[in-house]
């Protein structure tokens, strides 16, 4: 055996990359080479024992999850009305028909998203504290996911059908969920939990990627009173925490309005959320528009382009392109950032879980409401970011 | 071309590219203006009806509330004034607080994903993954209601060490000074002054002279001389620690720290450190690998190669981003006021549910955070230009 690692370190420089160690050598080379390492060995294992053993101890003996089964319908929607529950769940169905349509067309990152989102339903469908009712649209909807995988390839002209799917989503999910008196309407006021937080977040993050846009073009451009307005909002709106827009928005908004006409709290922190981020995506897109180099606009200026369609065919393109991986990584803060309205009194998951907690039936389970929220919100920012960093490799941002 | 005279004098001015700019930049005015005046003029007409006037007079009244912790002393016959002044110190606390230990955790942290140690990398990325993903509010209403208010009684409080744990935050041993102190305490910092410059002046002999000369060995003698000096003159230790005792209804003795601060501290540190750990290693990773293996050729050792050649050029990178998260750090620190941590936020939030002076609060809190926010950008400003390279 020490022959053997005398050899191996002799030849490391040369033998093959990738050559697989003996568990004895990998021990000893990763974990054990020197007396320093192997005490940070011995203590990482010894920490690793003791967080493990609390928190299997504390899961299989003290924790009850009573409160999150209880309370489910109240995590996901809300106070949303039980009758018209199937709005939520239809749109439900063709977010999933279009996760399975893009992981059949794309395959890669949004086929391990989608199959996550299937193990996710499908466990929801095993457990048993869930309806019947719910068990068979999750059915329904795992059957799209799988059924828009197959069917995906063999559309006619698949990607801009998917996208087009994907782009008419948000409006068409809005109006079934709010119904605007088409539908008989499901005021905003009732919209809660997992649902309120999601809406939330794409609709701040949807609005504020224009407006972002506008206000990075007013930096950047010569007009000197657009100029100043533009660099004095972007640099108020950073200078400030959330929290204080929120309360902004909850309780000066009304205060500016005329009389008569109220806004409701849900709506207003939708506009204060959109407002705030289109701040820092202007921040971003100003990136990618100093990105660009100036050889660019000369040229489009030599071939006879106006200044708008220099920036609509030659410096937008680019410049968003280089800039996605930024806007994906302002979208995960902004879904984060949505928990914050718990403060101000709206009913998000946070805030669900702030008033299941104070029900006197569940004194004791504190730690699994948080848990369980915690656990929600992780899961979404993480395949954010997971799917944010494998579209970086293959944008290949900075390499091309 | 266009440009001559004549067809300058038939160029209609809506087409005139000397004008156009003037036109938009006077729509923009004019349809901001009339924006602003109609909003304001809404909320002027609102607030009259209601009965609530716009000044900052009200400051000058009695807070009338209590202020559970504060630096400097405050008692609820106190003016408004006051009260938001408290607030703006605890958040000055516990940002700085937060950043001096988020800075340190960041960093190793950073560091330990890069370690070709596997067991520490793997903790370090896990580290990171958990607490970057999840909200920071999150986490600090798991701090506040799920950790520190489900620790037993003071009566029962659990001990480590001399450090007592209780739903009341914990109570550590703090100093008391003695009579010696400050002759201690001059001694001490006369040594750290020796001990830099015989420090730096065996440093410049070797450099000089290519001879090892032992400059950390002298500077700790240079530190040592003038303590073992303080110990003959006062014949005493410099303070005394004095532990925590259980009380009648509280710890006497020692210091407590809240556990609303506990909760806000903790989460800020952990969520903000896992922010400065991708910045560190992204920093070291962007240091080209030919300047490690250019200095080991040159016969560096591998730590003084990190540190006079790698680091100060991966710090020039760290500290930009650094820098913005300090500044969210110090932002952050208003969700306090979900674990009842009175910082700003909280005060001025107490004013406005007391005086329904929506308007003024939130034009303070803007006004302080915009104060504290540029304070830390010069701050930092002034650092980075002392590190940048000059460019030539």
């Amino acid at each position: 055996m020490d022959l053997n690692t005398e050899v191996k370190t002799e030849l490391a420089p040369t033998s093959p990359p990738g050559v697989k160690l003996g568990l004895g050598t990998w021990l000893r080379k990763k974990l054990f080479n020197n007396w320093y390492n192997s005490i940070l060995t011995l203590v990482s294992i010894l920490v690793i024992y003791f967080m493990t053993k609390g928190i299997v101890t504390w899961l299989l003996t003290e924790a009850d999850w009573a409160v999150v089964t209880d309370n489910f319908k109240l995590f996901m929607v809300g106070q949303y009305p039980l009758e018209y529950l199937w709005r939520v769940w239809l749109s439900l169905v063709f977010v999933s028909l279009l996760f399975g349509l893009s992981a059949g067309v794309w395959k890669g990152t949004i086929l391990h998203l989608s199959s996550v989102l299937v193990i996710v339903m499908v466990i929801h469908t095993l457990v048993p504290f869930t309806s019947t009712n719910t068990k068979l649209w999750l059915v329904g909807c795992i059957v799209c996911v799988i059924g828009g995988y197959l069917a995906g390839p063999k559309l006619p002209k698949q990607k801009p059908f998917v996208l087009l799917g994907w782009f008419i989503s948000f409006p068409v999910i809005l109006f079934i969920i709010n119904g605007y008196g088409i539908l008989p309407k499901v005021s905003t006021n009732v919209w809660g939990g997992l649902l309120l937080t999601l809406i939330l977040s794409i609709v701040a993050i949807v609005g504020s990627i224009p407006i972002g846009i506008l206000l990075a073009l007013g930096r950047t451009s010569k007009l000197p009173i657009i100029k100043y307005f533009c660099v004095i909002y972007i640099e108020t709106i950073r200078g400030v925490p959330l929290i204080t827009i929120f309360f902004m928005s909850i309780f000066m908004f009304p205060l500016f309005l005329p009389q008569g006409l109220t806004i409701n709290n849900v709506v207003s922190a939708m506009i204060g959320a959109t407002l705030f981020t289109a701040a820092y995506m202007a921040e971003n897109v100003r990136g990618g528009l100093q990105s660009i180099p100036n050889g660019q606009r000369e040229a489009g200026r030599a071939l006879g382009l106006n200044p708008v369609q220099l920036m609509y065919f030659i410096i937008m393109p680019q410049a968003l392109r280089a800039v996605i991986p930024a806007i994906v990584g302002q979208s995960i803060s902004m879904f984060k950032d949505t928990s914050l309205v718990t403060i101000v009194g709206l009913m998000d998951l946070l805030g669900i879980a702030q008033s299941v907690k104070s029900n006197p039936d569940y004194l004791g389970s504190i730690m699994e409401v948080y848990l369980y929220v915690a656990v929600i919100y992780w899961m979404i920012a993480y395949s954010m970011s997971y799917g944010s960093q494998r579209l970086e490799k293959n944008l290949g941002v900075g390499k091309r | 071309m266009m440009k001559n005279s004549d067809a300058n004098m038939s160029t209609p001015f809506w087409r005139d590219n000397r004008v156009i700019p003037i036109l938009i930049q006077l729509l923009f005015v004019a349809v901001l203006i009339g924006v602003l005046y109609y909003l304001i003029n809404n909320a002027i007409n609102g607030l009259q009806a209601l009965g609530i006037n716009l000044g900052f007079d009200f400051l000058q009244n009695m807070a009338s509330f209590n202020i559970g912790e504060s630096i400097i002393g405050y008692q609820s016959t106190d003016t408004y004034m006051k009260a938001i002044l408290v607030g703006i110190l605890n958040t000055i606390k516990v940002s700085v607080i937060g950043i001096v230990f988020a800075t340190i955790i960041g960093v190793i942290v950073g560091i330990s994903r890069l370690s070709s140690h596997w067991l520490v990398q793997k903790l370090a990325t896990v580290y990171i993954e958990i607490f970057r993903n999840t909200p920071l509010l999150v986490q600090i209403l798991i701090w506040y209601f799920a950790v520190f208010l489900a620790l037993p009684d003071v009566k029962e409080s659990v001990k480590i060490g001399s450090i007592f744990l209780s739903n009341r935050g914990a109570a550590i041993p703090w100093f008391h000074t003695t009579t010696g102190s400050t002759t201690w305490f001059i001694l001490f910092l006369s040594g750290v002054l020796l001990a830099v410059i015989v420090w730096r002046y065996r440093l410049h002999i070797q450099m000089k002279s290519g001879k090892k000369q032992y400059p950390l060995l002298w500077a700790f003698l240079g530190l040592v001389f003038p303590l073992v000096l303080a110990w003959l003159l006062t014949q005493q230790a410099p303070v005394t620690i004095e532990s925590p005792v259980l009380g009648n209804f509280n710890f006497e003795g020692g210091y407590i720290i809240s556990e609303n601060f506990l909760a806000i501290f903790l989460a800020l540190t952990i969520y903000t450190a896992t922010y400065i750990a991708e910045i560190v290693r992204g920093g070291i990773l962007s240091v080209s690998k030919g300047q490690m293996e250019a200095s080991s050729a040159l016969g560096l050792k591998y730590s003084t190669s990190m540190r006079f050649v790698v680091f100060p050029q991966a710090i020039r990178i760290i500290i930009p981003p650094v820098t913005s998260q300090y500044l969210n750090l110090t932002k952050n620190s208003s969700l306090a006021i979900a674990a009842g941590y009175p910082d700003l936020v909280y005060v001025a939030e107490t004013i406005n549910n007391q005086t329904g002076r929506a308007i003024q609060s939130i034009v303070i809190m803007i006004t302080v955070y915009l104060i504290l926010s540029i304070i830390t950008s010069i701050f930092m400003n002034v650092f980075n230009n002392k590190v940048q390279i000059v460019e030539r």
